[in-house]
């Protein structure tokens, strides 16, 4: 199992304060390191209490949307006449991204103490952690780690189970995740109704990620003037985020950083920077779905919601992809496609149907049979995509294809013409 | 084609051996404790007699429906909704190589190469002759800052590079 680096001086490093300390994995261990008090004070608190803390702290969703934590909270009954729930969303899958897995398999008890805290703000008798098929070691962690804190009866009335996924990308969106651990096909739901309103068995319900429910004992802790307080560029932007780095960079793995931290530096400084020899061509910041930045439009990014979006795409979950002068990006782009393609629930035409023929477009181009009229296809097929579709797998499938094709025309030109040599497609 | 020369598979006769009797009855006992239905304990159900068989037939997602209240063809429709689920017998060994982009571009392609080769697999999916090893391609494992991870059975090993093959599949003989 890969060991977490040594904390780099420019991290900051609060949910990632204890990776690679095993004892922190145990029960034991994690009270020595001060856990499960503040579940103790928040099962204390009156619920609209401990939403009012969150909302104060400016926490937002790190799954991928950035939607606020609290008030998504603040969206469930007040008065309870149903049952609620709370799904716990570890079905990460967003290529590029591997931070919940980090957080599950070396503070397991950080995740449950901050789905408590959640489950007891919404007024949740039930939590179903969610944890994605092929998560074979962090599912095993999460199990022992579960199995000693509730014999230790630390979660009171509120009762968590483990709910494991069996190989389906769109099972992280939320409605598909509930439809899932109901027993069917992971289809996402059509909203509304809101998951607050009719959610799992049709219950009021809430979802959050792993990575922001690992915050949520932190925040009661410290408070929420010093969560909000880490900030660097953007007041809307509180707090550290995770930031997975794959591709061409010379340590990739997972880093902390607060809010607003330049991508420029979690690239050259954090992550060695790219291999010897190479140049910096492109970056995917959000994981695969958001759109492609080019050199230029990376190093001067700031990483938090806004910063990303004024760069021209997404933060996203995190999930940091980097490229180098070496990449092929029709090639890539083709990939990520497929990925999409593979992974469509196919309830929607625009999204079977696009992301199929997407593929299929890219590997025709690829095999030196594209046409022109490829390009301005591709487009119009991604305009079919965005926006029209249940959920947004369809859109995800369009971002890197509409992106790559504004900044890297070049390339798809190239094949077109006969310029560069024909990749076989398998 | 007639429905009648494709019987639906009734568990209980003699010559099926249902999944859940002992233990694993008592396993999904226990699951069907964390829902509010039945139809909830599915994918649990479905992970228990993958355990225990290997894959899943079509009489054992008719044992599952009946045991769960469910109809065959309902199953069915869930099963082949999860890729993780195996309707065919798969090598004693089932190793599943991430190829999605992250992984591609640090050479997720000719780990999968080094693979077929050393196992004896030969193709994606097949079987190698000895029945111990399938290989597939699959699409992001979560592990992209440790390309590229491959997935032998439960075990997630991370950063596999083709020189690391060999070794990797002596461990599993």
């Amino acid at each position: 199992m890969g060991y977490p680096h040594k904390p780099h001086a420019k991290e900051t490093v609060l949910l990632s304060k204890h990776f690679g300390e095993a004892d922190a994995r145990t029960y034991k261990g994690w009270l020595k390191r001060g856990g499960y008090e503040m579940l103790a004070q928040a099962l204390t608190m009156e619920p609209v209490r401990v939403i009012d803390v969150v909302k104060e702290s400016g926490l937002r969703g790190r799954g991928g949307a950035g939607f606020p934590t609290g008030l998504k909270w603040s969206f469930m009954p007040k008065e309870k006449k149903k049952p609620h729930y709370l799904c716990v969303n570890a079905d990460e899958s967003e290529p590029g991204t591997f931070k919940d897995r980090e957080i599950m398999r070396w503070t397991p008890h950080a995740l449950l103490e901050g789905s408590a805290i959640a489950a007891h703000a919404i007024q949740a008798e039930v939590v179903y952690i969610y944890i994605r098929g092929e998560f074979t070691e962090p599912w095993a962690v999460m199990e022992r780690a579960l199995a000693e804190a509730t014999a230790a009866g630390v979660f009171g009335a509120i009762k968590i189970h483990l709910h494991r996924g069996a190989g389906a990308y769109i099972c992280g969106e939320e409605t598909a995740l509930m439809n899932s651990i109901e027993g069917k096909r992971g289809n996402p739901r059509i909203k509304p109704p809101f998951p607050a309103a009719a959610g799992v068995f049709g219950m009021p319900t809430t979802i959050n990620n792993v990575e922001t429910l690992a915050a949520v004992p932190l925040i009661l802790k410290k408070g929420a003037a010093w969560y909000k307080g880490l900030s660097l560029a953007s007041p809307k932007s509180t707090g550290t985020k995770l930031f997975s780095v794959c591709g061409h960079v010379q340590k990739p793995g997972n880093y902390e950083v607060t809010m607003g931290f330049p991508l420029k530096d979690l690239l050259y400084d954090l992550c060695g920077g790219i291999p010897p020899g190479r140049t910096l061509k492109a970056c995917i910041p959000g994981g695969s779905s958001v759109p492609i930045l080019n050199r230029e439009e990376t190093e001067s990014c700031l990483l938090d919601y806004e910063g990303v979006v004024e760069k021209g795409s997404m933060l996203g979950s995190g999930g940091v992809i980097v490229f180098d002068d070496s990449t092929d990006m029709v090639y890539q782009i083709m990939r990520l496609a497929r990925f999409y393609a593979h992974e469509s629930c196919a309830q929607c035409t625009q999204c079977r149907e696009g992301t199929a023929w997407t593929t299929k477009i890219l590997e025709r181009i690829l095999s030196g049979q594209g046409k022109t009229a490829d390009l301005d296809l591709l487009l119009d097929l991604a305009d079919n995509m965005t926006g029209k579709t249940i959920c947004v797998l369809s859109d995800s499938c369009a971002a890197p294809v509409v992106s790559g094709i504004k900044k890297f025309k070049q390339e798809f030109e190239d094949y077109i013409a006969g310029r560069r040599k024909p990749v076989m497609v398998a | 084609m007639s429905v009648s020369t494709h019987p639906t598979p009734q568990p209980g006769t003699e010559e099926y051996e249902p999944v859940f009797v002992g233990k694993a009855l008592e396993q999904l006992s226990e699951i069907l404790t964390r829902y509010p239905t039945r139809q909830a304990a599915l994918l649990p159900a479905l992970w228990l007699v993958q355990e225990a068989r290997g894959w899943i037939s079509d009489r054992n997602m008719a044992e599952v429906g009946e045991v769960l209240g469910l109809t065959p063809a309902y199953v069915k429709g869930v099963v082949t909704f999860y890729t993780m689920y195996h309707q065919h017998p798969v090598g004693r060994h089932f190793v599943q190589v991430c190829t999605t982009s992250p992984c591609n571009i640090c050479g997720a392609e000719a780990v999968v190469k080094a693979l077929l080769d050393a196992t004896g697999a030969k193709e994606l999916g097949a079987t190698s002759p000895d029945g111990k090893w399938t290989v597939i391609e699959v699409e992001c494992l979560g592990a992209c800052g440790f390309a590229t991870p491959v997935l032998v059975n439960d075990d997630f090993i991370e950063s596999v590079t083709p020189d690391k093959v060999a070794e990797l599949v002596k461990r599993y003989k």
